[in-house]
């Protein structure tokens, strides 16, 4: 018990004081987020939108196998692109194995079918309503794929929320192919799980809070921005 | 200077708009759904590009029968050719269509009726826009988000859109249900400028009083038949079939 309420105080210490090593992890684990749901968002969302509009044979076949890809285990995902990146791989000319560049790809990995699979649900309910009226005005599908991504612009809010949230709590994956190096692959999931297991666990505890935090923060501006368009009618 | 009665659709260099005077010939149309016939039979020439008005009792099938013309539906049997010519995307860029219950893009009125313009690619479509927005009386509402208008408001819009694409032929179902007189007068003035125009406006309403201020001929359906086509005069005078008779019958005494 005196263990507990100590680690506590530690990790608000470490939190107040703004501890480097504890900054320099939160900035890395961010910087590989953003840049997975970016790459997942810019393969995910015109795929999304490709499923929801175009009628093709087999596209029942492509929606349940995104469906399914939504849960790949994320050690899963870290295996097959260590497969491909270590040495011996297909990809281990480009040396990103134990990179922050590695965990992105295992990262985007993980998200694009989310992105994907949720866009196409998404999108799916709104081309309903405008299918007849993008018909009727010979709209081409690339354009009415367009305005479809851009009318439910604030539903699609919540779509990469979800992204961000599995890629950021993610832990599997980014330790294989990333190593949990200090100072170059340490993340805040790789990091708890290390001090944790150390038996540090302010650090950890610390570590937690910030991501707790930021969960909190993202949900919150979605939320607002949700809000407010809904009361415009463009939700 | 513009004739202000006459909507200044923008034509391409060097034609005229004939396509709006080319003969509609629909053979044998027949539309079945979930075993159901609901269209049967419809033999129909709509020549020249006169107003024609569509009634009928509740469920006759003129909805069905408009998604058809337009191509929104395929007929299960019978063709529709326009000009001679089957509906492909080319002949159906040249028509528009106004809903029963129009469908609004989650943006701004302006936003929607730029949509139009984009699509239409023509310089001449911004003069149209905002002819389209004095006419309708869009200009207070430009900025507003499309879906928070009133029905009658959202109906002016949808109207303004479907004019933007400078249709040859104009489908409008219901456009003026639940309307006050006020928005029925500005629709129908912008109906007739549109005719001025050179464009052929089909129109199902169960307005009596507007069939007869707009109509030049009235196709008559009932249960997915076509009972009567002809002159708006003798259909109102002396309609030929029994059940365009106790149709308007039925209206007068309501
Ligand atoms: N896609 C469809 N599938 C099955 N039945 C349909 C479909 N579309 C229309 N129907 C049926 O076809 C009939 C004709 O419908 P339609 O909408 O054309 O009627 P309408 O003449 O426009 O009636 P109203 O005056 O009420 O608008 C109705 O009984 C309707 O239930
Ligand atoms: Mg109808």
């Amino acid at each position: 018990m005196q263990d507990f309420a100590n680690s506590f105080s530690l990790a608000f210490e470490l939190l107040w004081r703004f501890d480097p090593a504890l900054g320099e992890i939160v900035f890395l684990s961010l910087r590989v987020t953003f840049a997975a749901v970016l790459i997942a968002c810019a393969i995910g969302l015109p795929i999304g939108a490709a499923l929801a509009i175009l009628r093709f044979p087999g596209r029942g076949l492509f929606v349940v196998l995104f469906n399914t890809l939504m849960g790949l285990p994320p050690v899963v995902v870290g295996l097959l692109v260590y497969m491909l990146l270590s040495n011996a791989g297909p990809l281990g000319v480009l040396r990103l194995l134990y990179t922050p560049g590695a965990m992105i790809i295992a990262q985007s990995v993980l998200v694009t079918p989310i992105i994907v699979a949720l866009t196409h649900q998404v999108l799916s309910d709104l081309n309903a309503e405008y299918a007849d009226t993008f018909r009727s005005m010979v709209v081409p599908w690339h354009k009415a794929a367009v305005t479809l991504l851009w009318d439910a612009r604030y539903a699609l809010l919540t779509v990469v929320l979800a992204g961000f949230g599995r890629a950021i709590a993610e832990v599997g994956a980014v330790i294989i192919v990333g190593g949990n190096i200090n100072h170059v692959t340490r993340v805040m999931t790789t990091a708890i799980a290390l001090e944790t297991s150390k038996g540090d666990l302010a650090l950890a505890l610390a570590l937690g809070l910030v991501l707790l935090m930021i969960a909190l923060a993202v949900n919150a501006a979605v939320m607002a921005v949700r809000a407010s368009a809904r009361r415009m009618a463009y939700a | 200077m513009p004739d202000p009665r006459v909507l200044p659709f923008p034509t391409s260099p060097g034609e005229a708009r004939p396509a709006a005077r080319l003969p509609l010939t629909i053979r044998g149309l027949g539309f079945v759904a979930d075993g159901t016939r609901i269209l049967d039979g419809i033999d129909l020439d709509l020549a020249d590009n006169r107003l024609t008005v569509i009634m009928g009792p509740n469920g006759a099938g003129k909805s069905v029968l408009l998604k058809l013309l337009h191509g929104l539906l395929a007929p299960s049997a019978g063709r529709i050719l326009w000009g001679g010519r089957e509906l492909d995307r080319q002949t159906r860029q040249r028509q528009a269509m106004v809903f029963q219950k129009p469908v609004l893009f989650r943006r701004s009125v302006r936003a929607n009726l730029q949509f139009a313009v984009n699509l239409k690619k023509s310089p001449e479509a911004t003069e149209l826009l905002s002819i389209l927005m004095d006419d309708l009386h869009l200009n207070d509402l430009a900025d507003r988000p499309a879906r928070l208008l009133s029905g009658g408001e959202q109906q002016r819009l949808a109207l303004a859109r479907a004019l933007l694409l400078a249709p040859d032929i104009l489908f409008l179902d219901e456009p003026c249900a639940n309307l006050d007189p006020a928005s029925v007068l500005l629709i129908e003035e912008t109906l007739h400028k549109a005719r001025a125009g050179g464009t052929k406006v089909l129109l199902v309403t169960h307005d009596l009083h507007q069939a007869r201020r707009l109509a030049e001929d009235v196709v008559f359906l009932h249960r997915g038949r076509l009972t009567e086509h002809s002159d708006a005069d003798s259909y109102f005078d002396t309609p030929a079939s029994p059940e365009a008779r106790a149709y308007l019958a039925g209206q007068i005494l309501l």
